[in-house]
């Protein structure tokens, strides 16, 4: 490529002594004083959040309100910071829900540990696990900061999917598994 | 009200004048602190310090709420921090010299308010005095010799932090108040080139250039910025530089000496100087009102005693002329003008860039200098024309 040398033009006497600049500066400074703030006031003021944002991770229950986890602890064991800890149970053999056989005894997410990844979110094969947009995590003490399994069901609510995989399965045990 | 204040001890008298500059100058300063937090905010584009607020004040309807926008309580929150929260002094300073140097900071600040006019009051002859704690003939020089002083606590601050900013800081000070003095005494000698005329006592009286921006006839009621435009500009550049503000804060340069010369200072001996610099910027800016803006004049071409000949024209009412109104309504011109200025200071400070140590060096001695004792000459060669 060819080199071509640009010739500096001389500044003009106006331009030596910065005088035009500094009032173009002054001007463009009084005008943002008008203007109103850019900035939100935070706790009052709280930003829209985008869908897909990657916040907490919650717990969510389908519409049945059945919780949806069955403890399959891949979300445990795909973890990257180890945040997360299950402790699995059985569904008790006269329960509505009894043909999914497990649901989490316990469920914590640590996060302290947590990085946000969305990993257990992926690895979901229930899609019980979901980041949600909550994104403000405070408290005084290490242990206040784990999120227990109550606390991540009122965190996540109810998501309005229409899979009902396990009542399927139940009604097409009911007709002896015919295809 | 008035004999009962001229019969007072003479002692007396001045440490009641050296109490309220105390009472005024510094919550002045610390107003200014506020208002420079928030113009800063407003140009950055957010709100500015607007949550502090005294508890039972919540429950005024409007004001209340207004006041708290406005930061107002800010102010007592931060002072009250100062007052309150622990004053470190590091091991390896001069501790004499390290607690003496915010003092020192304050003297000269609040020395010079003690003669600068601001304000006046008309007698009973219609004649025009002005209002002031000290009135001495020496003025400006006054000014001058007392805020240069100011310099010798930031050396010294400097120096007494033993540690390698500070002192960097101190040096710097130095350097630039010496650099700028020079060309802010040659720009304001115009001026008195012009009002001192050839055969009547001379004087460096503040008050007489405010006299001499307030005579009739549109020579004689122009403001000094319009007959010495260099002069001015000179002036408030090098001001700039006297009160260490952006762009020329060698002395701090907190970009790359941490803090210069308070890198070692907390809590009140900090903010002793921080109010000092506001002080020797109120200061300054009420001397370049007195100088180049007409003091407490409202309008160019428009004195304070017509201001008040017409005023007592229009509305007929008797107090109009009465001293205290005078003085009361001439002071508020006067801060007026110099809260402008104040805010112009806060203005640059955001649009400017800062400059390098070199560059503050190069524009003092090499082109302002230069411009000052070039624009001397001119107007000593264009005042002998005239009043040849």
């Amino acid at each position: 490529m060819a080199i071509i040398p640009l010739e500096r033009k001389p500044l003009s006497l106006a331009e030596r002594t910065y005088l035009p600049a500094i009032l173009s500066g002054l001007k463009t400074t009084f005008k943002r004083l008008l203007k109103p703030a850019e900035t939100l006031e935070y706790p009052e003021q709280r930003p829209a959040i985008p869908p897909g944002y990657r916040g907490v991770p919650t717990l969510v229950r389908d519409p049945n309100g059945r919780e949806k986890c069955v403890s399959c602890q891949l979300c445990e064991f795909v973890c990257p910071p180890k945040a997360i800890r299950i402790t699995p149970g059985e569904i008790p053999a006269d329960a509505p829900t009894a043909q999914v056989e497990k649901a989490p005894k316990a469920f914590d997410i640590d996060m302290l540990r947590c990085i946000y990844c969305g990993l257990c979110q992926e690895v979901c094969p229930e899609e019980a696990i979901f980041l949600q947009n909550q994104y403000s995590m405070s408290g005084y003490t290490r242990a206040e900061m784990v999120n227990h399994k109550d606390r991540l069901y009122e965190l996540g609510g109810t998501l309005p999917d229409q899979h009902f995989k396990w009542d399927k399965k139940k009604a097409a045990a009911e007709h002896g598994n015919a295809h | 009200m008035f004999n009962l204040w001229f019969n007072l001890n003479p002692i007396l008298q001045g440490v009641l004048k050296g109490l309220a500059v105390i009472a005024v100058i510094f919550p002045f300063a610390g107003a200014c602190s506020l208002a420079e937090r928030k113009v800063s905010a407003w140009m950055q584009g957010r709100p500015g310090p607007n949550r502090a607020i005294v508890p039972w004040f919540a429950y005024v309807p409007v004001l209340g709420k207004f006041l708290q926008r406005l930061g107002v309580f800010h102010l007592i929150a931060d002072g009250a921090k100062f007052l309150f929260k622990e004053e470190p002094l590091p091991g390896h300073v001069n501790k004499l010299y390290f607690i003496l140097a915010p003092a020192l900071a304050m003297m000269p600040a609040f020395t010079t308010v003690t003669v600068v006019p601001f304000g006046a009051y008309l007698d009973g002859a219609g004649r025009t005095l002005p209002l002031m704690l000290a009135n001495v003939d020496v003025g400006l020089l006054a000014v001058f010799a007392v805020s240069s002083l100011g310099v010798y606590s930031l050396i010294l601050a400097g120096w007494a932090s033993n540690s390698k900013y500070p002192f960097l800081g101190g040096v710097r000070a130095s350097a630039q108040l010496i650099s700028y003095e020079l060309s802010m005494t040659l720009s304001v000698v115009p001026v008195f080139l012009w009002i001192n005329a050839p055969g009547t006592p001379g004087t460096m009286s503040l008050a007489k250039v405010v006299a001499f921006q307030s005579l009739p006839g549109f020579w004689g009621g122009a403001w000094f910025v319009f007959l010495m435009p260099l002069s001015a500009a000179i002036f408030l550049v090098s001001l700039f530089a006297e009160t260490n503000r952006q762009p020329f804060d060698m002395p701090e340069s907190e970009a790359d000496l941490v803090g210069g010369f308070h890198t070692e200072y907390g809590a009140f001996k900090w903010s002793l100087f921080f109010v000092a610099e506001y002080s020797h910027m109120i200061v300054g800016s009420g001397v370049f009102t007195l100088l180049f803006l007409g003091g407490w004049n409202p309008l160019p071409w428009l004195s304070l005693a017509d201001f008040f000949g017409w005023l007592r024209h229009l509305t007929g009412a008797a107090f109009t002329l009465h001293p205290l109104f005078v003085g009361v309504v001439s002071i508020a011109f006067f801060l007026g003008k110099i809260v402008v200025l104040l805010f112009i200071f806060m203005w640059v400070r955001w649009t400017v860039p800062r400059f390098r140590y070199d560059q503050v060096m190069k524009l003092g001695w090499q082109k302002l200098l230069p411009l000052a004792i070039a624009n001397l000459i001119f107007y000593a060669l264009a005042i002998a024309f005239i009043e040849r």
